[in-house]
């Protein structure tokens, strides 16, 4: 008979040791997985876990996928430590795209660097604007922010759908579902030559920063995350629990719609139905893996980011689905979970006393 | 004329997606626990009604399958948030994720993938009935199956102790851990059962509804049946109601592009999404109403001797 018994103290050495479990499980799991499917084990981890951080190529590729998850995450983790559940942030992501991109169409020929500018604030406030359709539902009428923002990840496909097979359809796209690519002028800047690594890091890492000193160094901060552990002493105390919840879903959907935003005038250069990647649930797995903590969801954002290369590489190389990706990263929340009862219950081994 | 019978024949149809998946969800939240892997385990369902079927040919076994799939998945939620008092929220969501990734992984080889065309049911007699035959009595079983479980669960919840016993462990698990149930058990129980009616959904969803494989089909259906509950406000036959409702939506889209009305279908496709949003937030509107019904420890762990 197994049986958990409540710590007298969270333990500090498992709400480390959790996560690090729980990547070994998913390993392991993902072993008996390869097996399964008369995969060389050995072989699809080295492909999996070793390929995409062997080289400073391949360093650089992660950084560039750990950037919009990081930067989601971020937002994200400022909502669930208030108690708001944002599940829509690929919808502010799309949203966010949707309204950088429009910026950058604006752009001709002889636009000035200005328009980067311009096109990441777009993209701010797109995240931001669809964001507050779901604090506006849950402040005004009380609906569920779970339910709101996710129906909102639909709608926003939708509309990306409309713009690139409709109105901003490029004429000269030998009718594909996208707008013209984007003006050279429009690109965030890059940090190497030889690398894709943008601004878009750096923002990310000083996003990061910025968390840190909000959570932990501000009275705003503090005030934040009252509401979300004890409501009742956040409104004895004065808090607001209206301004925590508007704060927390335009944080995050602007923080969404930034990413949005450099995805498009990044990598991609220009909308098509393929800008939603997924990156916005990715990123609730990050902002829990990561502790919601700055730096460990940089961790953690870097290791989504193996698993989105990962994925990709054992398409190319061991002919499995890309789709891999998402089937480890489940497993990895779900592990992360299971494991996190560590932290509070100690287990023990035979009879209760 | 005919034309408005198909359209509810339709509506019937989609909507019993849809009940199928909230009367199960209702269940489950009728015992406090929250179910947010809903859409997870559809897709998974799905693709194990659909691998079934090519298999076996056999309809039936592929419904069998959807529910097991949906009953195993559900057995894992259970585990974790029963026993290992894990955020109901963080695991459902876990299990949708992964339920995405797997499906969409496992379901590879069968991408564009069809069912042969199936026989259409029809009740002897009452299917000949004009306009009223085909508009109701021309579905496939599980049309009524729904109907007869929404009507069982009024019954069971209400009228029956296992129902009572039930509710008390979603309204109060202490008073009912304290009277000697065991809470979770009956949790998971409800759970399970909660989970393998959501496998059925999906199992229906690409049986009958689009007997075609596509990675992510179930669409958001899951999430809108958690909707319904709440629309619903913890009723079995509201849940039937809205659910066709939501048929009706569905269909709406199909039958405007159908006479021409001049909307780009992809507005069409926002509809049910939109709608859901549109009547959670007047449902939710009046906190009286909801609190009235919602089982009072809806998304509470429950430890007993703490």
């Amino acid at each position: 008979m197994i049986r958990l018994e409540v710590r007298p103290e969270t333990s500090r050495f498992w709400s480390i040791g959790s996560p690090v479990l729980a990547l070994l499980l998913t390993v392991l799991i993902g072993v008996v997985l390869f097996t399964a499917l008369g995969k060389d084990p050995v072989r699809a981890l080295q492909v999996f876990f070793w390929e995409p951080v062997k080289s400073g190529y391949a360093i650089g590729e992660l950084a560039v996928k750990a950037t919009p998850l990081l930067l989601i995450a971020l937002g994200l983790a400022v909502c669930f430590r208030s108690n708001v559940w944002n599940i829509g942030a690929e919808g502010q992501f799309i949203v966010g795209a949707i309204v950088a991109g429009g910026v950058a169409l604006l752009a001709g020929k002889d636009t000035g660097r200005w328009i980067v500018v311009a096109i990441l604030l777009a993209g701010v406030v797109g995240g931001m604007a669809w964001a507050s359709v779901t604090a506006a539902l849950r402040d005004r009428f009380n609906a569920n922010e779970i339910l709101v923002s996710l129906m909102l990840v639909y709608v926003a496909e939708q509309l990306l759908y409309y713009l690139v097979v409709g109105p901003w359809k490029d004429p000269g796209g030998y009718n594909f579902p996208q707008t013209r690519s984007f003006e050279a002028v429009t690109q965030i800047p890059r940090l190497f030559t030889g690398s894709r690594v943008s601004i878009g890091l750096l923002l990310a890492l000083a996003g990061a920063a910025a968390l840190w000193v909000f959570l932990f160094r501000t009275r705003a901060g503090f005030a934040q995350q009252v509401g979300g552990l004890a409501p009742a002493a956040a409104r004895y105390a004065g808090f607001s629990s209206r301004r925590a919840l508007w704060l927390a879903l335009l944080v995050s959907g602007g923080a969404a719609g930034l990413a949005g935003a450099l995805e498009v005038a990044g990598p991609i250069g220009q909308l098509t139905p393929y800008v939603p990647a997924g990156y916005g649930f990715a990123a609730i797995i990050v902002a829990f893996v990561g502790r919601l903590h700055p730096v460990g969801m940089v961790l953690s954002a870097i290791l989504m980011s193996v698993f989105y290369i990962g994925g990709e590489l054992a398409q190319s190389r061991l002919g499995l689905p890309k789709s891999l990706t998402g089937v480890f990263q489940g497993l990895l929340l779900f592990t992360l979970l299971a494991c996190d009862t560590l932290i509070a219950y100690r287990v023990r081994f035979g009879r209760a006393a | 004329m005919d034309s408005y019978a198909l359209l509810i024949a339709a509506t019937l149809n989609a909507g019993t997606i849809l009940a199928l998946a909230a009367l199960g969800l209702l269940i489950n939240e009728k015992a406090g626990v929250v179910n947010l892997g809903a859409e997870g385990i559809m897709l998974c369902a799905a693709l194990a009604g659909f691998v079934t079927v090519v298999h076996t040919g056999s309809d039936w076994l592929g419904f069998a399958a959807g529910m097991a799939a949906g009953a195993l998945m559900a057995a894992v939620l259970g585990v974790l948030v029963i026993w290992l008092n894990t955020n109901q929220y963080a695991a459902g969501l876990a299990l949708s994720l992964f339920g995405g990734g797997f499906s969409a992984f496992a379901g590879i080889k069968y991408v564009q993938e069809k069912l042969p065309e199936r026989p259409h049911f029809s009740i002897p007699v009452l299917g000949d009935i004009p306009v009223l035959g085909p508009a109701l009595f021309r579905q496939h079983p599980l049309v009524y199956v729904a109907i007869a479980l929404a009507v069982f669960l009024v019954w069971f919840l209400w009228r029956s102790r296992l129902g009572l016993v039930l509710r008390s462990v979603g309204e109060s698990p202490e008073s009912a851990h304290a009277l000697g149930y065991r809470v979770r058990w009956i949790r998971f129980a409800a759970v399970v059962a909660g989970g393998s009616l959501c496998g059925l959904a999906g199992a229906y969803l690409i049986v009958v509804y689009t007997p075609l494989w596509v990675e992510g089909m179930v669409a958001g259906r899951g999430w809108i049946a958690l909707a319904l509950t709440t629309f619903a406000t913890w009723r079995p036959a509201r849940v039937l109601l809205g659910a066709y409702l939501f048929g009706g939506v569905t269909m709406l889209q199909f039958h405007l592009q159908g006479v021409g009305v001049e909307v780009a279908t992809q507005f069409l496709a926002m509809l049910p999404y939109i709608a859901t949003i549109a009547v959670l937030a007047l449902i939710s509107r009046n906190p009286a109403w909801i609190r009235a019904n919602m089982p009072a420890s809806l998304g509470r762990p429950f430890y007993p001797g703490s």
